[in-house]
């Protein structure tokens, strides 16, 4: 058992399982079958249904099954970390933009992917990160005339 | 409008000087996206959907379409010179194509890849344009209960030749469903799933989606690691690329077999190019006189991959616009498209749209043309892309996918959804959830609701309208067989070798 809670598909199963089971409940409210036919419940509650099983099949397959076949190896944290590095700082860009706007955001973005998680002089970092920003600046809202995500400050 | 006719309306269109430059731009980002391993053409095409709703809904489809075609020329040369697929369905050809190149010739396997590409992909052009017109006829007797099991049969070929899990691809395709329902159900006007926010009233918005998924996804993915491949060196000059005269009337029947199993394949959804590729290889290799050699650098083990590959594009876009119904997470998102400018894939689409259909199928003779010229000379350029370092790219992918999400709905609240399917995208890649059916879900789960209720409506609720009927009763027959048949360990153990040999 506690060699199948550490694979993936374990949880995956579980929390799939949960996501299936609250389709299902949320469906339960809405109108299965009426007057005019099916309801707004009716598809949701029987792909709920299908989500819950299929779930549970693997989770149960996680657990009675023996170790992880050849190809999953051990869980490689390192790699994790900064695929998860990458992610946080897309949130971090994203969360800033309403205050800085897209094209200071975006250059700390670049700034700290080429910088911080590359490993990259900051010549080069500051180079692509602001000319980066100054490139999609003139090729959106120059040259395609689209609108790119204003700030307060810019 | 006999084929004739159509095709010279569509000749008129894609020989516009603004059909022409956007054809060039398509195949050229795709030759590009092709060559560069970790962009793939789904991403690339989600990433650009949003950037063409201010352009010309014809020029931006044969833009589309060109980088979808155009990446698979590309896709051979990162797999002969590094040995790298630069997308999935080039995978076949690093066992021929890389040992040529290690014996010097390089030359010839990008050569001959460019001329199986072109013939093959001119072939599944002329066929999609034989057979889209009377398959169109033929499903104008569809009505609900038909759409509904034809749309069951596409997902279910799309889960069986998902991954190595069915159950995987079962729970990804119904994760998209659930995606699709988000939002005021159109019949009731009940709002579903949407956690009192009223930005999902309107449901998510597929760019989002799939620029998350697709994307941010990959470039999570590819920033796990940062180490470069090692190129081998490029033969310089054109006469290097000419494959010989021998090299030709070894490949007399490479070219046929890729062409035509690449089409046919093409047609199945969920098959896809890979497939395509595996299964013209494998015919190659056995109907060869040498198949011992196969591996070794056998030039015929580069043309019938690389043919049946383009081949397969043409075939893939039979099911798309004549029934609507994509067999790939590529063609689901150039469905979405056509669906955002206002069009309607499906048995009327020629009819109702001519200049959008031709224009399309004539672009894409003159895409195929474009791109032998440039990956024939201009090889060498497109090979140098691959020392564009990742910490340059990853950043600039991350850039234009946010300004592709905020120019489809302008709204922040999308960009942290962005982040959301980002951050499921990689999930997925790490526990080996397949993201296709994910997206078909996505793309077909509000069609096939409707489809769904509409029969049921006709028949007052009783289900039996759906194996009544003969063409229904046939689909949902074949959706269930094969469902079915991987539980028998015999046949599964066919169908994740053949997965197996894609990844």
């Amino acid at each position: 058992m506690h060699d199948a809670i550490r694979k993936g598909d374990f949880w995956a199963g579980l929390f799939l399982a949960a996501l299936g089971a609250f389709i299902v409940e949320e469906s339960m409210g809405w109108i299965y079958l009426g007057e005019e036919g099916p309801g707004a419940g009716f598809f949701p509650r029987w792909y709920g249904i299908a989500m819950v099983l299929l779930s549970l099949l693997m989770v149960a397959g996680a657990v009675f099954k023996g170790p992880p076949a050849t190809r999953s190896r051990a869980v490689a944290w390192g790699e994790i970390r900064r695929a998860m590095g990458c992610w946080a700082a897309l949130v971090v860009c994203i969360a800033l933009l309403k205050v800085l706007g897209f094209l200071i955001a975006f250059s700390l973005l670049g700034w700290f992917l080429i910088a911080v998680m590359f490993r990259q002089p900051q010549k080069i970092a500051l180079g692509v990160s602001v000319g980066g920003s100054l490139g999609f600046y003139l090729l959106f809202s120059f040259g395609l005339d689209l609108s790119l995500p204003g700030g307060m400050l810019f | 409008m006999d084929v004739f006719n159509g095709l010279m309306q569509g000749f008129a269109v894609a020989l516009s000087p603004g059909a022409l430059a956007l054809c060039f731009v398509g195949v050229l980002l795709g030759t590009v996206v092709g060559v560069l391993p970790g962009l793939g053409p789904p991403a690339t095409i989600a990433m650009l959907l949003p950037l063409t709703f201010k352009m010309e809904p014809t020029g931006a489809m044969i833009m589309l379409a060109g980088i979808y075609y155009g990446a698979k020329y590309g896709g051979s040369t990162t797999s002969i010179l590094l040995n790298v697929p630069g997308e999935s369905a080039s995978v076949v050809t690093c066992l021929d194509g890389y040992q040529m190149a290690r014996k010097g010739r390089a030359g010839a396997a990008l050569g001959i890849s460019a001329i199986a590409s072109f013939i093959a992909g001119s072939f599944g052009v002329v066929a999609l344009m034989l057979v889209a017109p009377p398959l169109a006829k033929l499903s104008l007797a569809f009505s609900s209960p038909e759409y509904f099991a034809l749309m069951v049969l596409g997902l279910a070929m799309v889960v069986l030749l998902a991954g190595e899990s069915l159950t995987k691809a079962l729970l990804s395709m119904l994760v998209g469903l659930w995606i699709a329902s988000m939002g005021t159900d159109l019949f009731s006007a009940t709002s579903r799933f949407t956690f009192g926010q009223t930005s999902l009233l309107g449901g998510i918005d597929f760019v989002v989606v799939a620029i998350g998924l697709f994307a941010v996804g990959e470039v999570m993915a590819n920033m796990e690691s940062s180490e470069p491949a090692q190129m081998l060196p490029l033969p310089k000059g054109l006469r290097n690329l000419m494959p010989t005269w021998q090299d030709m009337k070894d490949c007399r029947f490479a070219f046929v077999n890729g062409s035509v199993i690449g089409f046919l394949i093409g047609v199945l959804p969920g098959a896809g190019s890979t497939i395509a590729s595996f299964l013209s290889y494998g015919v190659e290799k056995a109907v060869s006189r040498h198949p011992e050699k196969f591996g070794t650098g056998v030039i015929e083990g580069v043309a019938a991959p690389e043919g049946a590959n383009n081949a397969e594009t043409g075939g893939a876009l039979v099911p798309l616009l004549t029934l609507g119904i994509p067999g790939s997470g590529t063609t689901a998102i150039l469905l979405a498209a056509l669906v955002l400018w206002g069009f309607k894939p499906g048995p009327l689409f020629i009819e109702e749209s001519p200049a959008m259909f031709w224009g399309l199928v004539a672009s894409m003779y003159i895409g195929n043309v474009m791109l032998l010229i440039l990956n024939l000379p201009l090889v060498g350029v497109f090979a140098q892309l691959l020392k564009l370092p990742g910490y340059a790219m990853y950043p600039l992918i991350l850039g234009v996918s946010m300004i592709g999400v905020y120019t489809a709905s302008g709204s922040v609240f999308d960009l942290g959804l962005l982040c959301v399917f980002g951050l499921v995208g990689y999930a997925m890649r790490r526990l080996h959830f397949p993201t296709g059916p994910m997206v078909l879900g996505l793309v077909l789960g509000d069609a096939m609701e409707k489809a769904l209720r509409q029969s049921l409506m006709m028949s007052q609720g009783d289900l039996a309208i759906l194996w009544q009927r003969p063409i229904p009763a046939a689909l949902l027959a074949i959706a269930g067989i094969l469902l079915v048949v991987p539980l028998f360990k015999k046949f599964n153990a066919v169908r994740v070798q053949v997965i197996d040999q894609e990844g």
